[in-house]
């Protein structure tokens, strides 16, 4: 519609020299577009898309060297550490996705059920439970790398205030209990912000649903288990799903709290914790950036995948409508 | 429904036992940098016994956070404006144009929206090796831009498709050119995209620690987050310079929070949804 409109305008203008002009400020309007393609094709695009061939070369220092096929998968699968490592680390990545899913989403779903309902203050509630948010995660990582310290922590001396002394321990120092301490916290930082996604999927909802169930019967605990639930179901999954991204993104916390090998004994190692090791850290007596692109291309293929899951989701939803 | 001071009770309990969960240790890093090492060391728990500023002043002493302070707000403003200004121009384009290529141009911007751009680092980190970039400012700004531009073109193509062209098209007729329509008439309707842009880049660059870390060699061109990690790794006994390193750096956005919780708040949700 737009060109056909300036086309009219070009043919009734009386002269050869407009005709130009129109034609050349036509082609201006490409500038438009031009600024955000550039800088986005050569600093996000293009070193995606190399990240890629990467893998497929053997590597001296940040210096590419010669074409070696798949060899930098298998060492990564097959080849000791690294397929130590990757496997710890994997492990773990499925920990920290299951139990942020238990903690972080289930916690937010009964907050947002609660302020969804008739309750005073809830400006207030909302604001309080989002806050973490805004803080950056090295900060978070820091700060309850300072509460959680076995001897001087602010957590460890609130038990023992409380009477609850025995359950005291350090948190970060112990294999058994430094992941999921930093799950934890990571959860913290994230519930406000799952609760308001949570709350939007809610409000979202036709309220005479509710009204209907409560004419019939229902009680408070099958409102909440099949009214609500099932029709909150979209937002819990994609929410889901974005945990699952996150978790195999998750570096900065552990980064902050227990450094880049993921200590102690790396029982709380990462995927892309072990990535920074092998491009800009050492492992098995060197950089290993050949061994690190193929890391990055297996995390891109997880990602991948589970972002797809959220695109075709929406699809069908605005095919639905 | 009707409900019974048991479940009241139970409902107010639970968002209090959550508030103070969330808001305690932000509670307690602020109050714990106005006390000595030692007033942490033997009571974490207490008030401070005095207010006084002393641990901010040499914070800022021992560290550079004058420097650290700058750096961030030079590469958040730098960062969220270009991509304000790249990205609103290129959703404008698309919704307002239509070539044969649109469709791929959208599909192009939203492969950056699928994947992570941290797992580019390595090729990314030899980019700015070759363009003499690394340990520069500079290094984080392009980061940054690149990665602001896919979701902000599409919150742009979004909106401007909500705008009625008849506004444009009269003011094409009284005269003004493409890029006049654009400035005058189009991006003051704008707002609402434009603030839950800035906002979402401005939380994304501000509290990002990934690639300082990666870009930044040189201590007085840290930002705020990377300076967090000087400072822990050279005073990490002093708890009381750490509490007070820590409440500067999250000050700014608290405060900025505190004035439009509101504005944030829907910005940053509607930023994993859409």
């Amino acid at each position: 519609m737009e060109t056909e409109m300036k086309v009219n305008r070009n043919t009734t203008a009386k002269t050869v020299k407009k005709k130009k002009k129109g034609k050349y400020k036509k082609h201006l309007v490409h500038l438009f577009l031009l600024p955000a393609v550039l800088l986005y094709g050569v600093f996000q695009l293009f070193p995606l898309i190399t990240a890629a061939l990467n893998s497929f070369y053997s590597w001296n220092g940040f210096t590419r060297d010669s074409f070696v096929g798949v060899d930098n998968f298998i060492t990564l699968f097959t080849q000791d550490p690294y397929r130590q490592f990757f496997f710890n680390a994997f492990q773990h990545n499925w920990i920290y996705f299951f139990v942020t899913v238990l903690t972080q989403l289930v916690i937010a779903f009964i907050l947002a059920v609660i302020i969804y309902g008739s309750v005073k203050g809830k400006a207030f509630f909302k604001a309080a439970f989002f806050l973490p948010k805004l803080l950056s995660v090295i900060v978070i990582g820091f700060l309850f790398s300072l509460i959680l310290n076995p001897t001087r922590g602010a957590l460890n001396t609130l038990l023992e205030t409380i009477g609850l002394g025995m359950l005291a321990r350090p948190w970060l120092g112990s294999t058994d209990t430094a992941l999921y301490s930093i799950i934890f916290v990571d959860s913290w930082a994230s519930i406000g912000f799952t609760m308001l996604i949570f709350l939007a999927g809610l409000q979202a909802i036709d309220s005479e649903v509710f009204e209907a169930a409560r004419i019939d019967g229902a009680n408070r605990f099958v409102l909440t288990t099949r009214i609500m639930l099932p029709l909150m179901l979209p937002s819990v999954m994609v929410m889901s799903v974005l945990t699952f991204i996150s978790s195999f993104e998750a570096f900065e916390y552990v980064f902050a709290m227990q450094g880049s090998s993921g200590g102690p004994y790396y029982s709380t190692d990462v995927l892309a914790v072990f990535f920074y090791r092998l491009a800009f850290g050492t492992v098995d007596g060197g950089q290993a950036v050949g061994v690190g692109s193929a890391l990055a291309v297996v995390l891109f293929f997880i990602i991948a995948v589970a972002t797809s899951i959220i695109l075709l989701y929406f699809k069908r939803k605005d095919f639905d409508r | 429904m009707r409900e019974t001071p048991l479940v009241q009770g139970i409902k107010y309990t639970t968002l209090f036992f959550f508030t103070f969960i969330f808001l305690y240790p932000i509670f307690l890093m602020i109050v714990s940098s106005f006390k000595t090492n030692m007033e942490i060391f033997t009571s974490p728990l207490s008030l401070p016994e005095s207010l006084t500023f002393e641990n901010y002043v040499e914070v800022w002493n021992v560290v550079r956070f004058s420097d650290y302070i700058w750096n961030s707000i030079f590469v958040s403003g730098m960062s969220v404006f270009i991509v304000l200004f790249v990205s609103s121009m290129a959703g404008y384009y698309l919704s307002r144009y239509s070539f044969k290529w649109n469709g791929f141009i959208l599909f192009f911007f939203m492969i950056g929206l699928m994947l992570p751009m941290k797992l580019a680092i390595i090729p990314l980190y030899i980019l700015m090796l070759n363009l003499n970039l690394v340990d520069t400012l500079w290094a984080l700004i392009f980061t940054y831009v690149a990665g602001g531009i896919p979701f902000a073109v599409f919150i742009f193509y979004g909106f401007f498709r909500t705008v009625p062209r008849a506004i444009e098209e009269s003011a094409k007729l009284d005269g003004c050119n493409e890029f006049q329509v654009y400035y005058r008439i189009v991006l003051p309707i704008m707002k609402p995209a434009i603030s839950i842009v800035g906002i979402v880049n401005l939380v994304n660059v501000w509290n990002d620690f990934f690639f300082p870390l990666i870009f930044i060699r040189t201590d007085s061109l840290s930002t705020i987050p990377l300076g967090m990690l000087t400072l822990f790794g050279e005073y990490d006994t002093q708890w009381n310079l750490l509490f007070a390193g820590l409440t500067i750096s999250s000050l700014p956005m608290i405060i900025a929070f505190l004035f439009a919780s509101r504005t944030f708040m829907e910005g940053l949700t509607s930023g994993a949804t859409k």
